[in-house]
């Protein structure tokens, strides 16, 4: 008997504890055959994964590899910080074992000057001239701060990295970035660790056309619903931590959003019904009985 | 000779080398990277690389971040 693709798997849903990285696939085959067929490029790199995940804010190194199984990431970020201030090799072990690429970033810069030597640290360490590049002017918000940013991308850019740069959602300055030579622009939805979702998802789809590299939706994610549509508006991938890690179950919430990154990317390419002010029926009136 | 190492006062061995003061400050980590003045002091010159008096060095090492 052929099976139908598209019918939901009711009958393995499960409540149960996650059991490792297999689940989705185990839930549904469909949409893993869809995400295997439909993979991208970031940086001369093919992934399959279009969720790219934030390793900070889980309380230990267990839950950090069981989430990352179950978002089934390729691509996570990591940072440096002072060896007192972190906790030995653990981390770089669970990484190492769950095959994943790595991204540093800059978190915590403030200047381009200090963004750039953080990214010539980052390569040092992690032996990869990729970064995320992340230079924040306010501390309240943790906005970019666009002036250091794009001065930073274009120091970078000349110096061989691969720059993943985290902007707001000014498609302007997208454009600036893409043309700077960045090899993804990263627009917040919202502000990080606000879990505000997309506030101006029309600036998302205009920046989404107004450059030609991979946009990735950075910050803001704050639950799945959100993911969905950073994908139906277009990006080609989402960036999150927060919405996962600090979540009441961080590897549930993984295996969700993992799940609404691949449900919003069919539905972009699927084709939305277009919006109507008013009804449409859709069981037809012909043959209706006169009761 | 006093340098500072990550923010705080330290007293080294005349001619100690980054490779020594990695080696003092970093165990149970690797991937360690290493700035002298603000600019990357690069793995293969650590070795080479002699401190000065009041050389300001920052020791870092992966750690988890969004």
């Amino acid at each position: 008997m052929q099976k139908d693709p598209l019918a939901p798997h009711h009958s393995q849903a499960r409540s149960g504890p996650l059991q490792g990285g297999q689940l989705t696939d185990e839930l549904v085959p469909a949409l893993a055959a869809e995400e295997a067929g439909d993979p991208f490029t970031l940086a001369g790199e093919t992934f399959t994964s279009r969720l790219v995940l934030g390793t900070g804010g889980l309380p230990s190194m267990e839950s950090l590899e069981r989430v990352v199984r179950a978002s089934g990431t390729q691509l996570v970020t990591v940072a440096l910080r002072r060896v007192e201030a972190v906790a030995g090799n653990s981390m770089m072990q669970v990484l190492d074992r769950c095959g994943v690429r790595l991204l540093p970033n800059t978190a915590g810069c403030r200047t381009a000057r200090e963004a750039v030597r953080t990214a010539e640290l980052a390569r040092e360490a992690f032996e990869t001239d990729w970064v995320k590049l992340e230079v924040i002017g306010d501390e309240q918000t943790l906005l970019p701060d666009a002036v250091e940013l794009l001065d930073a991308a274009e120091q970078l850019v000349l110096k061989g990295f691969q720059v993943f740069a985290y902007t707001t959602d000014d498609p302007v300055l997208g454009r600036r970035l893409a043309d700077a030579g960045c090899a993804a622009v990263m627009p917040l939805g919202s502000p990080i660790g606000s879990g505000l979702g997309i506030r101006n998802p029309h600036s998302i789809a205009l920046l989404r056309d107004a450059v030609s590299v991979p946009v990735v939706l950075d910050a803001g994610i704050g639950t799945a619903s959100d993911a969905a549509l950073a994908m139906e508006l277009g990006c080609d991938a989402v960036l999150l931590a927060s919405a996962v890690t600090r979540a009441r179950d961080p590897e549930r919430m993984a295996l969700a959003m993992r799940q609404a990154v691949e449900g919003g990317r069919l539905a972009r390419g699927a084709g939305r019904i277009p919006r109507r002010f008013h009804a449409q029926e859709s069981t037809a009136m012909a043959g209706r009985p006169e009761l | 000779m006093n340098v500072t190492v990550n923010g705080s006062p330290v007293d080294l061995a005349d001619g100690a080398t980054v490779a020594d003061l990695v080696a003092q400050r970093s165990s149970g980590h690797d991937r360690v990277a290493v700035a002298c003045n603000g600019d990357v002091v690069p793995r293969s010159t650590w070795a080479a690389t002699r401190l000065s008096p009041g050389d300001a060095v920052e020791v870092l090492a992966p750690t988890a971040g969004g």
